[in-house]
């Protein structure tokens, strides 16, 4: 620069703005709001602002009973209901002494896989259309229209199922679902690759997201960072493996971590293709799972004035957004004394304020989509 | 390390300030007394045979008829995959107790949240706001004593059941 215009371009400076970004933001999957504090493109900080969701579901939990709890779980994260499902039952169960059918568990893995694959679908496509790449996500939610075709078969519901219930699975999965499920596999696993040409190894994609808001492993501990968002950290943890439920522990799959392979370790791409790994995993699970489906039911007996006895249980079970912790107090009657729901995305939130100081305004919509929150989960 | 051998590193190094055992259950759980909390907590994550990493969930439980709030500490170590939960039993009209920001700063969030819907204050705790309910609401709706507010802004709280409503 010349000498003259910089000193005379040292006497002026920017004053700091703020905007009010959201709630109705589309980027912002879901409705939530940033007060974001700029100067110029660069953030000084964006302090998250919660709550606009929030539907008490909590407390809710306290005054229907156990069985009548299922369906309002599935509104604690509509994009991965089948998760809350399986937490808050297996919270029920544990305290209950029931016992799962084998099929049962079987159907369970089966439907949460698929909806992990739909799930990440979301938060891939999504993520591809906040930063500005339209295709991808048409190319996304066409796939994961199948899956919600399969998850009607199964269930009757596309997107809140209130299918797993105590004991068991609430409809057993026919044959000719098994085999329409074989065929989607078959169909999807090629469109990965597909998709990975399309978007995963673009150029502009890569040159937008690597070393974009790296997550050091510290502050992943501090701020308790879960899940897919953890594993991009480099730190190879997974409840399905580490703390096993369900049949988990009998089937075989990998745990894709970030490598920072094409920037630093924990940056907004690490986390991007963490999830698309994962999609491949669910595959693998899901084969697997239709090949060792066990005869017999899919509900164990339980009785329908369930009053587990006094006790509590805190269950964790692996969502797509990471640990979901289901803390219920039973006081042995009727109805839940308490149910906590505990979420990844509550906890990736909070980390925001940190990661985005010094961000540019446009890397603040890459790290939300890439912390993939979403704002029901958060509010509850 | 199994929940008594962590019961006992404590007792030792914090005589009278821990107690009520209980190893039978699922999750063992054992009391801390609100004053030593902090304390115990940034022992826990740094003693090198323990190194609970994670504060995995922060909540309260309320029991009027104790006339007594609980507020509950998950903790785990990814190192050792041991876990346990702490229970601060505190007074249901000054429920207040130290922040846990400075071990764990998820406990930022968390004590928002229990603020927000228990009404326990979280002494030294760098901004204790509401955070899911409006900073004008009233009460603290997971007390079990709550009492809805008849009206929010000029909108009612009651609305038909919406039987009657179609009936109309």
């Amino acid at each position: 620069m010349d000498e003259t215009l910089r000193s005379e371009g040292e006497g002026l400076h920017t004053e700091d703005m703020t905007i009010s970004m959201g709630p109705q933001h589309p980027s912002t999957h879901g409705v939530l709001r940033f007060v974001v504090k700029t100067d110029g493109e660069v953030m000084r900080e964006a302090i998250p602002d919660v709550g606009y969701l929030h539907r008490s579901i909590e407390k809710i939990g306290e005054k229907v009973t156990w069985h009548g709890y299922v369906p309002y779980t599935d509104r604690a994260d509509y994009l991965a209901a089948m998760f809350a499902n399986q937490g808050f039952c297996m919270a029920a169960e544990r305290l209950g002494g029931v016992e799962v059918t084998r099929r049962g568990e079987f159907c369970r893995v089966i439907a949460c896989e698929l909806n992990r694959i739909a799930s990440h679908l979301i938060a891939v496509g999504t993520f591809a259309q906040d930063i500005g790449a339209v295709t991808p996500f048409i190319h996304a939610l066409r796939e994961r229209e199948t899956v919600n075709d399969l998850m009607e078969e199964i269930c009757g519901a596309r997107l809140t199922y209130n299918y797993i219930r105590i004991g068991g699975v609430g409809y057993d999965i026919t044959r000719q679902t098994c085999d329409r499920i074989t065929q989607f596999l078959d169909h999807f696993e090629p469109i990965v690759d597909e998709f990975n040409r399309l978007l995963s190894y673009n150029k502009i994609f890569i040159e937008r997201l690597a070393h974009v808001a790296p997550i050091t492993k510290e502050d992943a501990f501090q701020y308790n960072i879960v899940g897919p968002n953890l594993r991009a950290c480099g730190v190879k943890w997974d409840i399905r493996r580490d703390i096993p439920y369900s049949v988990y522990p009998e089937l075989e799959f990998d745990i894709p971590v970030g490598t920072g392979e094409k920037g630093t370790l924990g940056d907004c791409y690490d986390r991007y293709i963490v999830r698309i790994l994962e999609m491949q995993e669910s595959c693998k699970i899901v084969r697997q799972c239709l090949k060792m489906l066990p005869k017999g039911p899919a509900i164990a007996k339980v009785a329908r004035k369930f009053k587990p006895p006094a006790g509590e249980i805190y269950v964790r079970v692996e969502a797509p957004r990471g640990d979901m912790g289901f803390y219920v107090v039973s006081d042995g009657s009727e109805y839940p004394y308490r149910v906590r729901i505990r979420t990844g995305s509550f906890t990736a939130m909070s980390l925001i304020d940190k990661l985005s100081r010094g961000l540019m305004v446009a890397d603040l919509i890459a790290l939300i989509a890439s912390l993939d929150v979403d704002a029901p989960e958060i509010d509850r | 390390m199994e929940a008594k051998g962590i019961y006992a590193r404590l007792e030792q190094r914090f005589p009278g300030k821990v107690s009520g055992l209980k190893d039978a259950v699922a999750d063992p759980l054992l009391m801390v007394d609100a004053q030593a909390i902090v304390e115990v907590g940034r022992f826990l994550r740094d003693e090198p045979e323990l190194r609970f990493e994670i504060l995995s969930d922060l909540t309260a439980l309320d029991f009027p008829k104790e006339e007594k709030l609980q507020v509950v500490y998950h903790l785990y170590s990814y190192t050792f995959r041991h876990q346990i939960v702490l229970k601060v039993d505190l007074s249901r009209e000054a429920a207040c107790v130290s922040t846990m920001e400075g071990v764990w700063k998820v406990a930022n969030w968390f004590e928002r949240e229990v603020f927000d819907l228990f009404g326990v204050v979280f002494d030294g705790h760098s901004d204790l706001r509401r955070i899911l309910l409006p900073e004008d609401w009233e009460g603290y709706p997971l007390r079990k004593d709550y009492v809805e507010q008849e009206e929010y802004d000029g909108i009612s709280t009651e609305r038909a059941p919406l039987v009657e409503k179609l009936l109309r």
